[in-house]
């Protein structure tokens, strides 16, 4: 567990190093805050103090987002030769996969408090319910968790950052909007499992303050099972032909 | 700290890297890992400090194996990998820290352990930079210094002297020297007065197999035979004569005169004597005299070349 965290905070400092976190979270707060306040169906339209509008935004900036931290993670170390000082020492992959992990939820939940004046002017404005906000946040968090743990799975295989980019986007987009989409034309239970595929069946009903652990659990599933296939494939070296 | 290698294998699809290599590191031993490019040094290294899972075989430190305790033994261990790959955006001194954290290096002995690698490594004047900006010295020394930072028992170093100075390279090596007094070393190298200036034993290794495995010295005799020694005799004008009354000694066995040096001869002696004594002995007798007497070493290019080509 220490070793984890050593990792996360080395990562979390190269973040900020290496200039990738500010840009980061400016482009993130720059493309949220103009959609939330001054473009299209923004805020003030809605009538009401919520939130929901930002949600809305941040379920596609998170999209796009979250595969730009995570394409260097294991591609740089696999590149570089790096992961073979790193395993080597006292840790195990798992450490590192999850040190990574975290070191990126670590950055976007920095980039989500500094969303947090958000909420204090809508609150300002009038009654805003407290409840769907942090569900709300909380539905962004997880959300978050399942894109980075296919962030980290795209970099595990190949050693070009385009490549792990446009990868996790890849598998993105399919809990993004094909199952969606897909689930519409099909009917019975394959309509079913598509729908309960899709992300935004899931992360709809949360950020309307809804916490249901089916949502959850397919949230924290997918996560689990992007970290499970990113680790066997950094392990794979060990496999005996 | 002995390390204990046991039929080693890996297999790379049809090719074997590693072939059911066994051996055996003592503590207080400098091991000199040889052989050609691709010959399996650095594969044995990755498995042994538990980077990669053997395909067959095993591997004891300690009489801890690499199958069932990797997290006891790299702590035992610090590695120099080939190439020496490092983190180019991070400072020196943070990435000392980081390793050592890693490592399991107390909170508050971390900050000792850091100025004494610096020191050691004479990394004092660059420990701020980041170690992209550094030279490829220097990079070196940060590598051997993250290999050394929690004061491992066995160290592995992965050609450690590519890339260096003439004068790094001594030092390097002083250092190793001096490390391996009290440690286990292994180091892989395809520069050969190197291991003869560091190593108290050779392991030479050729597609996957121990080829050789000895002291310079027992590889040298091993490899040599018969002792050749190079003479020359001046104020002798009969040349024939000379090279009669030396092929008449007992312990000749053969005489070659060098063209170009009148006067110089090869003298190989039969198996297992030594005709040092009886040269001398009969230019006394013949009032002739000694101007050069000099055994003639086979080097250790000739017992690699011998060993590692087909």
């Amino acid at each position: 567990m220490k070793k984890i965290w050593i990792i996360a905070l080395k990562e979390l400092r190269s973040f900020f190093d290496s200039l990738t976190a500010y840009i980061l979270i400016v482009v993130f707060l720059g493309l949220s805050g103009f959609f939330t306040w001054l473009f299209g169906s923004d805020i003030f339209f809605v009538g009401q103090a919520s939130l929901q509008s930002f949600f809305s935004v941040a379920y596609w900036t998170l999209f796009f987002f979250t595969p730009a931290l995570t394409m260097r993670m294991l591609v740089e170390e696999n590149k570089t030769g790096t992961i073979e000082l790193l395993l080597t020492k006292a840790v195990t992959d798992w450490d590192v996969i999850l040190g990574k992990f975290l070191a990126c939820l670590m950055l976007i939940g920095v980039a989500l408090l500094l969303t947090l004046p958000y909420y204090i002017s809508v609150w300002a404005l009038g009654p805003i319910d407290h409840g769907a906000v942090w569900c709300g946040y909380l539905g962004l968090i997880l959300m978050s968790m399942a894109y980075i743990s296919i962030g980290l799975f795209a970099s595990s295989v190949t050693n070009n950052q385009i490549v792990s980019f446009l990868l996790s986007l890849f598998i993105g987009v399919f809990f993004l909007i094909i199952f969606n989409v897909l689930s519409s034309n099909f009917t019975g239970i394959i309509g079913e499992i598509l729908s309960y595929l899709s992300l935004s069946t899931h992360f709809d009903s949360i950020s309307r303050g809804v916490i249901d652990s089916k949502d959850v659990i397919f949230f924290l599933s997918i996560t689990v099972f992007g970290l499970i296939l990113a680790e066997s494939s950094l392990s794979k070296r060990n496999i005996v032909e | 700290m002995s390390i204990v290698v046991e039929n080693l294998t890996k297999q790379y699809g049809p090719q074997k890297a590693v072939d059911e290599i066994s051996f055996q590191v003592n503590t207080g031993e400098i091991l000199g890992f040889l052989g050609p490019n691709g010959a399996g040094k650095t594969t044995t290294m990755k498995i042994i400090t538990c980077f990669m899972a053997p395909s067959a075989g095993d591997v004891k430190i300690n009489n801890l194996s690499i199958h069932s305790n990797p997290d006891e033994i790299k702590k035992k261990i610090g590695y120099l990998p080939e190439n020496n790959p490092l983190y180019y955006d991070m400072p020196v001194l943070e990435y000392l820290d980081f390793v050592g954290k890693l490592q399991g290096i107390e909170n508050n002995k971390i900050q000792d352990k850091i100025v004494e690698m610096v020191h050691v490594c004479g990394l004092n004047e660059e420990k701020h930079k980041k170690i992209g900006e550094l030279s490829k010295g220097y990079r070196q020394r940060v590598g051997l210094a993250q290999a050394m930072i929690h004061d491992p028992e066995i160290l592995i170093l992965d050609e450690p002297t590519t890339g260096l100075d003439p004068n790094q390279i001594i030092e390097i090596r002083k250092l190793i020297r001096h490390i391996g007094k009290e440690k286990t070393v292994i180091l892989s190298t395809h520069i050969l007065p190197e291991v003869e200036a560091t190593c108290d034993r050779i392991l030479i290794i050729n597609k996957g197999k121990i080829v050789a495995d000895g002291t310079p010295e027992t590889l040298r005799k091993q490899a040599q035979g018969n002792e050749v020694l190079r003479v020359q005799i001046s104020d002798s004008d009969n040349k024939d004569n000379l090279i009669s009354t030396l092929q008449s000694l007992d312990s000749v066995q053969m005489v070659d005169p060098v063209t170009d040096h009148n006067g110089t001869f090869l003298i190989q002696s039969k198996p297992g004597t030594s005709s040092r004594r009886t040269i001398f002995n009969m230019c006394v007798q013949k009032k002739w005299v000694l101007t050069e007497m000099t055994p003639i070493e086979t080097k250790l290019e000739d017992i690699f070349r011998e060993l590692t080509t087909d």
